[in-house]
């Protein structure tokens, strides 16, 4: 508590990663700066004190001194061992997740969180997670590469397709904290934001289940919660303003020009192709951004949606 | 340099001090040339080890479909030219600039039917449909034997690897005709015969990629 | 001077040359026009070419520079789009690294420099170089094509598959174009190895090699040996994007961490291509300026090499969040502190050398003190990414930003500027204003800090970077950062105006202005075509400062009997015993 260069670093909302990273932080910036100014002072020093008197300034010869060298050698490597050995160690403890994790899977995709839990219940940008116990993040990509970081737990790792990464943290407050993309992936990867929120375990288990189970309501309804849940409202916008893809509002039965010259009108048929494969007709004026939805979301939710953006007139 | 004016030879460019600085200074360069040549291929040959050890099983199955006689023959005939340019070499330090020709001819004339049964062999291969990444698009009997998710990127492999590796034997065919050209002029003797000397080496390096290149597609069991 | 030197005068006709102040003939005279210079194979003018082209294209990456910071003065849009912003520190990263930072000093700097230092006339390979330099210019080509195809915004990584999926066309050219630039770099690292190995002059052993070119040898192999390997990562790229070939893209069953170790394989390295010439240009500049032998010379040849062979093995630490393997995580981040060390070591080196000198606080030694401040700061941020757990907190945010302008630019681009107007007297035979020399030094140094200070507390504090829009509390560290960059451009435009009038009407420069003992200082300046009108003769150390000027200035004594190239053999076998 209170080093030099506290100010650097945000609130350390994880006990695991105090000593870890906070403090190999600290103390390699004391020891850097304690070098930094003995370097900045002797060749202050050296300017001053030797400065050019006349052209005829004869100085000695020295090639080299081994007691010096050897000296400035071993004891930097003797600091960045110790360096080496710290970080690692605390890495190993970033690797190595608890047996008792409390497990919660997230998806990247441009430019959104999906988080889904054990029971179901599903979120967008928000993970919630129970106070006082590990929780272990198990990360996937739908498209290209994202990485998964929460300044606050000190704890990052890359989003790849193809495979599994996963992060864990164990929060011991409740509050919020941010979550970063750190992985550059396209337009709007400086909003890809999410936020982690931390619950009393018994809110929490309370939260699960109020949010659990399949959806419900109206079909317009659970349309409606699906656009929000997978983060359409990022390019498409509901009430006509310009976004990266074509508004919802007023979308059906609409006349839109594609790419490729042709024109048709808005219909059901279009709209499902459009979300289970969006490349296949791209409307003129917009890229194809979109990922497809093929296999993650079935024939009703699909429906659904389409009756919602009905209702967007 | 007004002193060496006197002992400098016609192919002495002015900034060397006699022909042997010359001739090392070109040998040297063309070896660093070569070391980088082997880290270009280098890259490929690492993604093919990583590949290999993810999807042995497709390497093997894969290779079933490339043609070991034809890649066998290749393989004589690249030999048999790294023989005729090095007899190239002999000849041009020998002064014989007739033999030199005939060497390089042949040399020239062996790259081209490495080229053509190369050229035969693709035509085939893309005639079933074996094609690299996205064009991948077998025929049936194809499928029947090599039924693998990943088979394009074998080929794809094999068609980057043994594409490149074609690039630079057009280029060295190239080279030679060049070659033959000078050596027609009368630019060669035994005194002066560095650009036969480097593009031998470099042809020796073509050569050498090509005898790995044959047994790690090829000829895998 | 007196006995040995008697001897050698008497049986090996060294005799010496001194440099004449009022020449009649220089390279700039020799041949005129634009197609004299568009074809010459002279190495001094192609070092200017190239130099003038990295300008070029500093400035114009400068310019974005001011552009990303102007936009990052809010949080949130303040002048141009997200897709714009994003193109432009694609462009001014890719600009940055591949047409200025990479060249700039080896390209051109070097060129010019490196055969005279030799005592040769030219590089081994004249018109390779020039085949260099077109080579270049043909890769910069394709660079402007692809941004009249939409450009590009992948970042100057080029990760997959976002690179193998958006927006193909822009992406293939400028792919294509660092392929080719690629070459540029190979070949000029061929024709430096081949000339330092053969076209030294009589009498300069590996053990009186200025330390400049112990720096560009180093620098010349990791050219030969990484750059191989972004060419055909980067040929398989552009494969990718043309017909799909699948080799890094996951859904056709490719892997992307594969790419990223591919290109960090060379883009590791490449960045000691980038900063050792650098420390070349430090240890003649703090040796001039301090009238001093340098401290340690083969600690700081040697750690060059040492550098360049390590570097090789660390690609992996800009991947610890990757998903790349455990034990390659740990043996990475353990060689990173062992590349830590040999650069530790020249620093000390450099600031040993300064006690008991004769210290002369010109431009370019101004420049060396800012380089060891700012270096030192990077060296010591890139201890910190090293270091595991620190990193994954680190990586990919301001933090690593600010560390690495630090080390390219606080490192590379300072020593250029300090290499550029130590030898701008004898590339131009013009001297320029002190005065303005040393307030736009101190004004780079402020700006500098300024811009990028802030940004190693707000990249602690989680800020990532490539960053259009960002969250509020960010914003007085991006602010006080963008008027930093304000104040650095301002220095750099007062450069440019010195250095300009310098051309136009600058005061005529001496042979050797700073009285230096390097062997290119002792042609007349400008040099003339041949760089010097004898043949040169080195006995001594280049930075034997104790001894007389004379000793300096040798080359053998014109023969009569036209059998000079016998006596040059003896003055080197003679001098290797001495």
């Amino acid at each position: 508590m209170g080093r030099l260069f506290d100010f650097m670093l945000p609130e350390n909302k994880s006990p695991l990663t105090a000593d870890s990273t906070d403090g190999l932080f600290h103390f390699i910036n004391e020891v850097s700066l304690i070098i930094l100014l003995g370097i900045t002072i002797a060749l202050i020093y050296f300017a001053i004190k030797y400065k050019r008197k006349s052209e005829d300034d004869k100085t000695p010869v020295i090639y080299h001194n081994h007691a010096l060298e050897i000296t400035w050698s071993v004891i930097p490597l003797l600091i960045t061992l110790v360096v080496f050995g710290w970080g690692y160690s605390g890495w190993l403890n970033l690797k190595a997740v608890p047996a008792d994790a409390y497990e919660i899977h997230v998806t990247g995709f441009k430019w959104n969180w999906a988080v889904n839990y054990e029971n179901g219940a599903q979120t967008l940008n928000e993970v919630h997670v129970p106070k006082g116990r590990p929780v272990k993040i198990v990360l996937q990509s739908r498209d290209v590469l994202h990485s998964f970081f929460v300044p606050d737990y000190r704890v990052k790792h890359d989003v790849v397709p193809g495979r599994y990464t996963y992060v864990w943290f164990q929060a011991e407050e409740t509050g919020e904290s941010q979550i970063f993309c750190t992985e550059y992936c396209g337009t709007s990867h400086s909003d890809m934001l999410a936020k982690v929120i931390v619950h009393e375990p018994d809110e929490f288990e309370t939260w699960l289940e109020l949010n659990g189970g399949g959806p419900s309501g109206t079909p317009v309804e659970q349309g409606e919660a699906l656009v929000i849940q997978q983060g359409c409202q990022t390019c498409h916008s509901i009430d006509g303003s310009p976004k990266l893809a074509p508004s919802f509002k007023g979308l059906f039965g609409k006349q839109e020009q594609i790419v490729d010259g042709s024109s048709l009108t808005v219909d059901e048929n279009y709209l499902k192709e459009s979300i289970l494969n969006p490349g296949a007709k791209i409307v003129s004026g917009y890229n194809n951004i979109m990922p497809p939805y093929e296999g993650l979301l079935n024939d009703d939710e699909v429906t659904n949606i389409i009756e919602y953006i009905k209702t967007l007139e | 340099m007004a002193n060496h004016s006197a002992s400098q030879q016609v192919h002495v460019q002015h900034h060397f001090v006699d022909s042997d600085q010359q001739f090392d200074s070109a040998k040297l360069g063309m070896w660093v040339f070569l070391v980088n040549e082997i880290l270009f291929f280098g890259g490929l040959f690492c993604a093919y080890i990583i590949f290999r050890v993810w999807y042995p099983e497709l390497f093997t199955q894969a290779a079933l479909e490339l043609n070991k006689v034809w890649g066998g023959v290749n393989t004589i005939v690249l030999i048999g030219s790294s023989l005729t340019v090095a007899m190239a070499i002999r000849s041009a330090q020998k002064n014989q600039i007739k033999g030199l020709r005939i060497n390089l001819m042949i040399t020239i004339l062996l790259a081209c039917v490495f080229l053509v049964i190369k050229y035969f062999e693709y035509e085939h291969k893309l005639h079933l449909g074996i094609a690299p990444g996205s064009f991948w698009n077998p025929t049936p009997e194809v499928l029947a034997v090599l039924d693998h998710p990943k088979a394009n990127i074998f080929f794809s492999i094999y068609y980057v690897m043994t594409g490149i590796h074609g690039l630079h034997v057009l280029v060295g065919i190239g080279l030679m005709i060049w070659l033959y050209i000078r050596a027609g002029k009368g630019h060669f003797n035994s005194e002066y015969y560095t650009p036969v000397e480097i593009t031998g080496l470099y042809w020796h390096l073509v050569d050498l990629i090509w005898i790995f290149l044959f047994p790690l597609l090829y000829l895998i069991e | 001077m007196a006995v040995t030197e008697t001897k050698k005068m008497t049986t090996l006709q060294v005799q010496r040359f001194k440099p004449s102040e009022n020449p009649t003939n220089n390279y700039l005279t020799d041949e005129k026009g634009v197609w004299a210079w568009m074809t010459t194979v002279d190495h001094k003018k192609i070092g200017l070419m190239y130099l003038a082209s990295v300008a070029f294209f500093f400035a114009l990456a400068g310019f974005l520079a001011i552009a990303l910071r102007t936009e990052l003065w809010t949080p949130a849009k303040t002048f141009i789009e997200a897709d714009t912003y994003n193109q432009l520190f694609t462009l001014h990263g890719a600009m940055m690294v591949f047409f200025v930072l990479i060249p700039s000093i080896p390209a051109a700097l070097g060129n010019f420099i490196m055969p005279m230092q030799l005592g040769a006339k030219d590089v081994a390979f004249p018109r390779l170089n020039l085949a260099s330099f077109y080579i270049y210019v043909i890769g910069a080509i394709f660079t402007f094509i692809s941004l009249s195809m939409n450009g590009f915004d992948t970042g100057w990584t080029f990760y997959t598959p976002y690179s193998s999926d958006a927006n193909s066309a822009g992406v293939i050219w400028v792919t294509l174009g660092v392929f080719i630039l690629g070459f540029s770099s190979i070949l000029t690292g061929t024709n430096f190895i081949t000339t330092i190995h053969k076209l030294r002059a009589p009498g300069i052993t590996w053990g009186r090699l200025p330390l400049n070119i112990w720096a560009l040898y180093a620098t010349s192999i990791i050219q030969v040996l990484a750059t191989p390997v972004l060419a055909i990562t980067i040929l398989l790229l552009s494969f990718e994007n043309i017909m799909d070939i699948g080799i890094f893209d996951p859904a056709l069953g490719g892997d992307p961490v594969l790419y990223q170790h591919f290109f960090w394989f060379y883009s590791h390295p490449a960045v000691y291509i980038m900063i050792v010439p650098g420390f070349g240009i430090i240890s003649e500049v703090i040796s001039t300026f301090s009238k001093k032998t340098v401290f340690g010379y083969w600690a700081i040849a040697l750690s060059s090499l040492a550098i360049a062979f390590i570097g090789f093995l660390v690609w992996g630490h800009h991947m610890f969040t990757s998903g790349q393997s455990a034990v390659a995580t740990t043996v990475f981040s353990f060689l990173t502190f062992l590349v830590g060390i040999p650069t530790g070591i020249k620093i000390l080196n450099w600031v040993a050398t300064l006690y008991k000198g004769s210290i002369e606080m010109k431009t370019p030694m101004i420049y060396v003190f800012i380089f060891l401040f700012l270096f030192s700061i990077g060296g010591f941020t890139g201890i910190m990414l090293g270091a595991l757990s620190v990193d994954i907190h680190l990586h990919d945010t301001y933090y690593v930003v600010a560390h690495f302008h630090y080390v390219m630019m606080g490192g590379t681009l300072i020593a250029l500027l300090a290499g550029l107007h130590y030898w701008w007297p004898k590339m131009t035979g013009k001297m320029y204003n002190e005065t303005l020399g040393k307030i736009s030094a101190v004004l780079i140094f402020i700006g500098f800090n300024m811009t990028f200070l802030p940004q190693f507390v707000m990249g602690a504090q989680g800020m990532p970077r490539r960053y259009y829009n960002y969250i509020d509390q960010f914003q007085p560290f991006h602010q006080t950062s963008t008027i930093g960059s304000y104040i650095l451009a301002v220095g750099f435009l007062i450069i440019l105006y010195y250095l300009s009038k310098s051309l136009i009407n600058g005061e005529k420069a001496p042979s050797n202005p700073w009285n230096s003992r390097g062997l290119e200082w002792q042609s007349t300046s400008p040099p003339d075509f041949h760089n010097f009108d004898h043949t040169p003769v080195v006995i001594n150390h280049p930075y034997d400062y104790h001894k007389p000027m004379e000793e300096f200035q040798l080359g053998i004594a014109v023969s009569h009997n036209g059998h000079g190239e016998h006596h040059e053999e003896a003055v080197s076998e003679e001098t290797e015993k001495a």
